[in-house]
């Protein structure tokens, strides 16, 4: 039995003309499972293609056809459900879901009812503002996609493409644990990310590949649930937000002019960033739910779920938590690193090895606003970890300064290139010479007196002699030991 | 060359091999003896004679060249259950309307590996609902028996009527069929034929039009035991495209077919005598048992108390089912399409004209037992009912080998005789086969005499999980103490 695992958050209250009410969010994350072929059949999952391209024997209900479960399916659920820490079911039975669409050539959805093949584990999640919370799953089943109905191509008929139909989907149900949008997204960011680590599901909402169920209702503090209402087939974070945030204004209108929520099912209006009813047609139906006798009872032993268990990659919230430990991040660095796990991995091949300050300030700065610029993920900015890497190292060897380096890393950039190369051809070595820099040094107090006079009592305005020589030495000199020259010469102690 | 027609399985195997005749003579006789029969018996729904031919001579050459297959030659017919590559396959229904399946059924596809050769698609009730081959929209098909004292037309039963009548009338040697309730056994025993139906998981589902999965299961209507004995052998397999196949092996059903039962254990379930039943049903049973305890096999009494639940659960299990199998005849992909002002018209337009009344009414019955609220009540509590019914099964599967019933509670009828008022009259004709579906075991029907009216009458056999060596071996028995059946009166000649 569910208990409600929050308490009632004041910051997550939101204020009426007639006081605060709370925000009770659940999501139904449809997430297509990454596989070869769909889930009872040997079509193509593949995207795009002409329509009806994927499309098999039994994809199409022909006469006498049945369904055969695809194992590769089977076992990115149980993985999935190890990366959720939930309870993997040996097992599990698919049930048909009736209802009458052009789109569902059987007549019926294969999904699982009653006994779905994970069950309850939970989704950690790192806010903003510092706070962790924990959303419970309570389960997750494998489902087969519907095809797509066209009512525009044309005039007098509608037209259907069965690409997807057949293409194995996981419905993953969370708890009613969030209280707000901002929840909700980085509920479903996280997600993506636990999915996308997996290779269970490759996240990308734009080709339809994780769409959300969102159900939304509010309620004064402390008191039980509000009706729900259920705005189906979201397909982006941002509309995932924009719609809870619509139907809680809503909600919370009409429930301060005395009216009364009613339990519907909703469509999300992108354009008009608004929710609306669902036709009367795509409602609720009796769905008819019995057990497939197309399909035994989906059974796997223990050893199974184990060898698929040492087979994980490490999971988000692990490398987060080893990031922090190995390489001293922050949390907030540490976050967004393992946001996808490719950067995480750029960023591990930069670090392992050398100062992992160094490695994260590059990483983090230099490198990641150059991919913010260029709109791309961190990995993809255009600088191997191995030429960052030679960067650093140069860096660490007293070869360049750190200032010389983000001429190197420009250079890199557009050129491409060895650094150490880059550093060589371009004559960019720090100058540690000190007879060298000693004569500069001279050069520079002998033309300046008046200076040398003011910092007598303002010994802070050596930084002005520090920069005197950069310049003469195009930033070559190595700041260290201009200082000490400086300092020798002028007889002033260390500032 | 009409004598052709009367020989087995077994016995034109044997002449094709000695060069008797050859596979295309074989094939004629059979065309000749269809296309005399087709317009009275209406036992086919299309005939494929010019491929047959065509098969026949392929046959000839492997004949000759050594590669025979183990049905090399042999003239079938498929009822038209079975999706068959290019050859339109209509269920017995208008909502196939054209419909050509693009694939072969895996049992079709092994029977014409060894060598098979199909004559036609086989008449049968629409959907393969009913027991008398009334419920098909290519029209009833008649039994080849009539009996003594009339000349009145009688049903085949159902609901594969076309496979048992067509098999009887000697249009083919053999056909396959499906057993869903009793589709098989019943129409076999009105017949005068064998109609085997194996354990469930004993042949694919592959290509077999579905009518309520979980019972629905294939198998052979043949002249004799044997030749059941060696259709199921090649028809039965494990296929990886149906998971509720079983991966066992195939035994050569042949080689002890002949092995007696002296010393088995047969069992006689008392629920069996059922109220009103007619005497001469009663005394052909005991006939039976007669017949088997001389040859050596011990009769034990047992009980099988859950028996008269079996065949009001068989009608809420296999209504549920169907509704949902045949929710894909919507006209959108194939078939019939009747146009509608939108999409919700054309279904209801197509569906309406596409189906006839008995599908209709189980469709109906299907979809209000699994209707919320109904469920637990009907779908489930049927479903248990279905888990004491095999119990009931297990148990008396530890005393005895096999169990001996009659088939059907009577006689061939006359076309319109039963269930013209109510529907439950013709279902009980299922009375004592429906068990074997709900249990999943093999059942066999043996013609064992005639009736009073002259008609035949059959015995059913019941065995254990995939004994179907067991239960033909007993079969062969109970044939041999009854003696071959007289050829009916070929009064469409």
């Amino acid at each position: 039995m569910y208990k409600e695992s929050r308490e009632t958050e004041k910051k997550n209250l939101v204020q009426g003309s007639t006081g605060d009410w709370e925000v009770v969010i659940g999501l139904e994350v449809h997430a297509q499972v990454t596989s070869n072929a769909k889930l009872f059949s040997g079509s193509s999952t593949e995207f795009g293609g002409e329509p009806n391209d994927h499309v098999s024997l039994v994809d199409a209900a022909m006469p006498g056809m049945l369904p055969v479960i695809n194992e590769a399916c089977v076992h990115q659920a149980i993985r999935t459900g190890l990366g959720l820490r939930a309870k993997i079911n040996n097992r599990s039975v698919f049930d048909r879901k009736n209802y009458f669409y052009p789109d569902l050539p059987q007549g019926y959805q294969i999904s699982q009812f009653k006994h779905p093949i994970v069950g309850e584990g939970d989704v950690i999640l790192d806010l903003k503002d510092g706070t962790t919370v924990t959303i419970g799953i309570e389960r997750l089943h494998l489902e087969q996609d519907a095809g797509k109905s066209n009512h525009e191509m044309h005039l007098k008929h509608s037209v259907v493409d069965l690409n997807r139909s057949g293409v194995a989907l996981m419905e993953i149900v969370s708890y009613p644990d969030m209280r707000s949008a901002e929840e909700a997204k980085a509920y479903v960011t996280k997600l993506r990310t636990i999915l996308r680590y997996l290779g269970t599901c490759d996240g990308n909402m734009d080709e339809g590949s994780m769409r959300a169920d969102v159900n939304v209702s509010v309620r004064r503090p402390g008191e039980p649930w509000g009706t729900r209402t259920e705005t189906k087939n979201v397909n982006s974070i941002r509309f995932i937000g924009q719609a809870i945030d619509y139907e809680i204004n809503r909600q919370i209108d009409v429930l301060e002019d005395g009216g009364s929520i009613d339990q519907e099912t909703l469509l999300f209006d992108p354009k008009k960033g608004e929710t609306r009813p669902m036709r009367s047609k795509e409602e609720a139906h009796d769905y008819r739910y019995f057990p497939d006798p197309d399909l035994l009872p989906l059974e796997f032993d223990d050893a199974l779920v184990e060898k698929l268990r040492k087979e994980l990659p490490e999971l988000p919230d692990d490398k987060k938590n080893r990031f922090m430990s190995e390489y001293g991040l922050s949390p907030y660095d540490a976050e967004i690193l393992i946001a996808a796990r490719a950067s995480a991995d750029y960023f591990e091949l930069v670090a392992r090895g050398r100062d992992a300050k160094l490695a994260v300030n590059w990483v983090m700065g230099d490198l990641s606003g150059h991919a913010n610029a260029k709109g791309v993920p961190l990995h993809e900015a255009g600088v191997s970890p191995d030429q960052l890497g030679q960067l650093i190292d140069l860096i660490s060897d007293g070869t360049i300064s750190g200032k010389i380096a983000k001429d190197v890393l420009e250079i890199v950039l557009e050129e491409g290139g060895k650094p150490a190369d880059i550093v060589e051809a371009k004559g960019l070595k720090q100058m540690s010479d000190t007879g060298e820099l000693e004569a500069i040094v001279d050069d520079i107090i002998a033309a300046n007196p008046k200076q040398v006079e003011q910092l007598k009592t303002k010994p802070k305005t050596i930084g002005w002699f520090v920069g005197q020589v950069m310049q003469k030495t195009k930033g070559k000199a190595n700041p260290q030991t201009v200082n000490k020259l400086l300092q020798d010469k002028l007889e002033i102690g260390e500032g | 060359m009409s004598e052709l027609t009367d020989l087995t399985i077994a016995t034109a195997r044997k002449g094709l091999a000695k060069g008797d005749f050859s596979a295309v003579e074989l094939c004629e006789a059979h065309i000749e003896a269809t296309d005399a029969a087709n317009d009275a018996l209406n036992t086919f729904i299309v005939t494929t004679f010019e491929l047959a031919v065509k098969r026949a001579a392929q046959s000839d050459k492997r004949i000759k060249s050594g590669d025979a297959g183990v049905l090399e030659g042999i003239p079938l017919g498929i009822k038209d259950l079975f999706c068959t590559k290019d050859v339109q396959t209509t269920a017995g229904s208008h909502i196939l309307d054209k419909f050509t399946p693009v694939y072969e059924s895996t049992i079709t596809k092994n029977l014409f590996d060894d060598g098979a050769v199909m004559i036609g698609k086989l008449n049968l009730d629409e959907f393969a609902m009913g027991s008398s081959n009334e419920t098909s929209y290519f029209g009833n098909c008649i039994n080849p028996w009539k009996r003594k004292a009339d000349d009145a037309h009688l049903v085949p039963g159902g609901s594969s009527g076309g496979s048992a009548s067509s098999v009887a009338a000697r249009l083919v040697m053999g056909a396959t069929a499906t057993d869903t309730g009793g589709s098989i056994r019943q129409p076999a025993a009105f017949t005068g034929t064998v109609g085997m139906k194996p354990t469930y998981g004993r042949c694919s589902r592959w290509g077999v039009v579905a009518f309520a999965s979980s019972l629905d299961q294939a198998g052979p209507i043949t002249r004799t035991v044997e030749d059941a004995a060696i259709m199921l052998k090649s028809m039965a397999s494990y296929d990886a495209k149906d998971t509720t196949s079983v991966d066992l092996p195939v035994p050569d059903y042949e080689k002890k077919l002949r092995d007696g039962v002296k010393g088995m254990k047969v069992g006689i379930p008392k629920e069996y005598r059922v109220e009103g039943m007619p005497d001469e049903i009663e005394q052909l049973w005991q006939k039976g048992i007669d017949w088997l305890k001389s040859e050596g096999a011990e009769i034990i009494d047992v009980s099988l108390p859950h028996t008269k639940y079996a065949l009001p659960a068989y009608y809420i299990v296999a209504p549920a089912e169907a509704s949902s199998n045949l929710a894909r005849y919507d006209g959108v992909r194939y078939g019939l399409r009747a146009e509608g002002d939108d999409i919700l018209n054309m279904y209801e337009n197509t569906r309406a004209q596409g189906f006839g009344a008995e599908v209709k009414r189980r469709i109906m019955i299907g979809t209000y037992v699994l209707s919320a609220g109904y469920y637990d009540a009907y779908y489930l509590k049927a479903q248990k009912v279905r888990t004491l019914i095999k119990r009931d099964f297990d148990e008396a599967y530890k005393k005895v080998d096999v169990l001996l019933t009659p088939t059907t509670p009577g006689p061939a009828f006359a076309p319109g005789e039963k269930g013209g008022d109510d529907p439950v009259e013709m279902y009980l004709n299922d009375i004592f086969t429906v068990t074997a579906n709900m249990a999943g075991l093999p059942g066999i029907s043996v013609p064992s005499g005639l009736s009073l009216e002259g008609t035949p009458l059959g015995l059913q056999l019941i065995g254990k999980p995939f004994d179907e060596a067991g239960l033909l071996r007993v079969a062969q028995t109970l044939e041999d103490a009854a003696g071959l059946l007289p050829t009916p009166d070929k009064w469409w000649v």
